[in-house]
């Protein structure tokens, strides 16, 4: 009895996979399948859900104007939990369900794992977050592109300006032993030996939420240095430039995207005047950049969250791919990609042959009666 | 340049070694008294901090002078920090002081998280901007270089706090009290001596010095959030044991050796290293000498 219940089961499951199966090819033929992977849920999910509203809107408009190649755009959302070994599942999940395009991941870990079930299929992914360098630059990974600038834009952009700009000949290059700070200081100091204008004199962590930096400031006093690159938060290079005041040393302070917050700004005072910091490229005057909060804030009534801009750059940027290449095939897809250009909120853009975007980037600020100025 | 240097390092190590020692002094005072390791003490530097911030804002605003806003807040600060130290003792410690002693150890663990969630919640989880309550002003030119007029005031602080703490406990009755229920508890109770009393005082001693701390230190950083207790105590402590637990001036001397060292390290060798010859320097110590620099070797009693 029991046996003939599990094979009834089955054929009935049979049967409906049948059916889903057919279903979905009828279904492929009218639709463009984009699937939308990232974290969903759990600790990262604020930066995985921008990405899914984001998409929802682009969507919407391209829809209502007629779509893609004349057929309607459908969304495949899954749950990544920013996680690599639940992302290796999401893939095959999303490739099973006939996706023709990916919008994802948003981490790197998650990212590379997930890679190449895309490449095995034929798809191309765009990622609106995934920022470790060597997702475009290895070439492992040729079916992947985003539309952030990676961590060795910002350091290398970081060091061009200490060296060029500031002139700076000696560097110090100061940590707080964390993955992020730890991780720009490395590059930084990559950057700065391939110089022959400048060697970093001085790279140390120091322990982050210390009761005195006195003695490291002392030491980088006597190193004679010229400036000093941050890799860390603000708490910590807040402190260590007010005790580099107080010893009334000259050394330009020069942090990374971790230093520019408003909070920066507020904690450390007149302490944070005539520091430099890189940062993404000001995008708030952008008209598409202003539209798409808008239309954020008006379903939601709140400010859109992180990467919501580059996930709606990324979107715009495939699926335009995919109407200038004619069809979803991957080597027109990508060739797209490379060649043409597309208005987005972050300007106009297009990919280079790693996977990386043009035209999107760092930029360096200073920070000025409490503000901070974008420089050119 | 060489010997500037090393100046520079020392007298960095002796104000960092400084503000462990009043923290430190705490814990050892307490230990001494209670024979309880209060790990809620950092959070009683946190909340002096916090206390002396709002009290320097609402000042501020309504126009006191420098010196009175220095005065004031620093007062509140620890007549707070006190109150705090006095109400967590008689909440978390004194219903377990008969308890076995792995109690009231998780009860202060307890009050610790307890402390900083609250300020968490009724204040912010963002860091706030600390005023300059002690302010720059020159003084031996050109030498100000080699240590800065708030340093200054946190040794002077420290060397004050030292000998009016000394005095308390050399001379007058509470100290001589105190002295004497650290020895033997009941002995004292017999004696007449109302140990409730002693061990509260302890405590707002304990607190108003951590108290005085938190002031100096955060004046100085010139920022506080809730966090910044728990490095502090956690370095105080293990100056509090470097120097022997219990032992008054052992705490200053361990508070002492460990920001020298911390200094040193950073300064000849690299600050990546920082922590780490810190505590190998604990560990040797404790090899050598268990009840740490000036503890006394007490065998226990069975």
């Amino acid at each position: 009895m029991k046996r003939f219940h599990t094979s009834l089961t089955a054929t009935v499951m049979s049967v409906l996979f049948a059916l889903c199966l057919t279903a979905g090819q009828v279904f492929a033929a009218d639709t463009i399948k984009l699937g939308v992977a990232g974290a969903h849920s759990g600790d990262l999910a604020s930066y995985g859900l921008p990405t899914v509203n984001a998409a929802k809107f682009v969507v919407a408009d391209i829809n209502a104007a007629g779509g893609v190649l004349g057929k309607q755009v459908e969304l495949i959302i899954e749950d990544d939990v920013c996680k690599p070994e639940v992302a290796t599942s999401t893939a095959t999940k999303l490739v099973t369900s006939g996706v023709d395009i990916v919008l994802g991941h948003i981490c790197s870990g998650a990212t590379k794992a997930a890679m190449g079930i895309y490449h095995g299929a034929g798809l191309v992914c765009i990622s609106p977050s995934a920022t470790a360098p060597d997702l475009t630059l290895s070439g492992d990974y040729p079916n992947f592109f985003r539309t952030i600038a990676h961590d060795k834009v910002q350091a290398e952009l970081q060091v061009k300006f200490v060296i060029e700009k500031l002139g700076a000949k000696k560097i110090a290059i100061l940590h707080d032993k964390g993955d992020y700070g730890k991780g720009a200081a490395s590059l930084a100091k990559q950057f700065v030996e391939a110089n022959p204008n400048a060697e970093v004199v001085l790279f140390e962590g120091v322990t982050s939420g210390s009761v005195s930096f006195g003695p490291i400031v002392q030491k980088v006093k006597r190193s004679r240095a010229d400036a000093v690159i941050w890799g860390g938060y603000h708490s910590d290079a807040s402190k260590i430039i007010r005790q580099m005041n107080k010893k009334k040393m000259k050394a330009f302070f020069v942090g990374a995207d971790g230093l520019k917050d408003e909070t920066f700004i507020k904690v450390a005072g007149k302490d944070a005047e005539g520091v430099y910091v890189s940062g993404p490229m000001d995008y708030s005057k952008n008209p598409l950049a202003i539209k798409a909060k808008e239309q954020h804030k008006k379903a939601y009534g709140d400010d859109p969250g992180a990467f919501y801009l580059e996930a709606y750059a990324a979107t715009l940027a495939i699926l335009n791919a995919v109407e200038k290449a004619g069809s979803t095939e991957y080597d027109a897809v990508v060739k797209a990609l490379m060649t043409e250009y597309v208005e987005t909120p972050l300007g106009k853009i297009r990919f280079d042959e790693k996977g990386d975007p043009i035209g999107v980037g760092f930029t360096m600020y200073q920070v000025r009666k409490g503000q901070f100025v974008e420089l050119n | 340049m060489e010997l500037e240097y090393f100046f520079e390092l020392f007298l960095g190590g002796l104000v960092k070694g400084s503000i462990y020692a009043l923290i430190a002094l705490g814990y050892t005072m307490v230990y001494g008294v209670v024979e309880l390791i209060n790990f809620a003490h950092g959070e009683i530097y946190m909340l002096g901090a916090y206390t002396a911030l709002i009290v320097a804002s609402v000042l501020t605003v309504l126009g006191f002078p420098q010196l009175a806003i220095v005065v004031m807040a620093g007062l509140a600060a620890i007549i707070w920090a006190s109150a705090y130290g006095y109400t967590v003792e008689k909440v978390a410690y004194k219903p377990l002081r008969k308890a076995p002693r792995l109690s009231p150890l998780i009860s202060a663990i307890g009050m610790s998280i307890f402390l900083q969630n609250y300020v968490l919640l009724a204040q912010t989880d963002k860091f706030l901007p600390f005023p300059e309550l002690i302010p720059e002003f020159e003084f031996w030119e050109p030498y100000s270089h080699i240590i800065g007029s708030p340093s200054l005031m946190i040794l002077v602080s420290t060397v004050i706090i030292m000998m009016l703490l000394t005095y308390i406990i050399k001379y007058t009755t509470m100290g001589k009290a105190m002295r004497a229920t650290a020895q033997d508890r009941t002995m004292a109770m017999l004696v007449g001596i109302s140990v409730n009393k002693v061990i509260s005082f302890t405590f707002v001693i304990g607190s108003s010095l951590a108290a005085v701390g938190g002031v100096l230190v955060a004046s100085q950083m010139g920022q506080i959030n809730f966090y910044i207790g728990f490095m502090a105590g956690i370095k105080a402590f293990t100056a509090a044991v470097l120097g022997g637990i219990g032992s008054i001036p052992g705490a200053v001397l361990g508070g002492l050796v460990l920001g020298m060292t911390e200094s040193l390290a950073t300064g000849y060798i690299s600050s990546d290293y920082e922590d780490v010859f810190a505590f190998a320097l604990l560990v040797l110590i404790l090899i050598f000498r268990p009840a740490g620099l000036l503890g006394r070797n007490t065998t226990q009693k069975v």
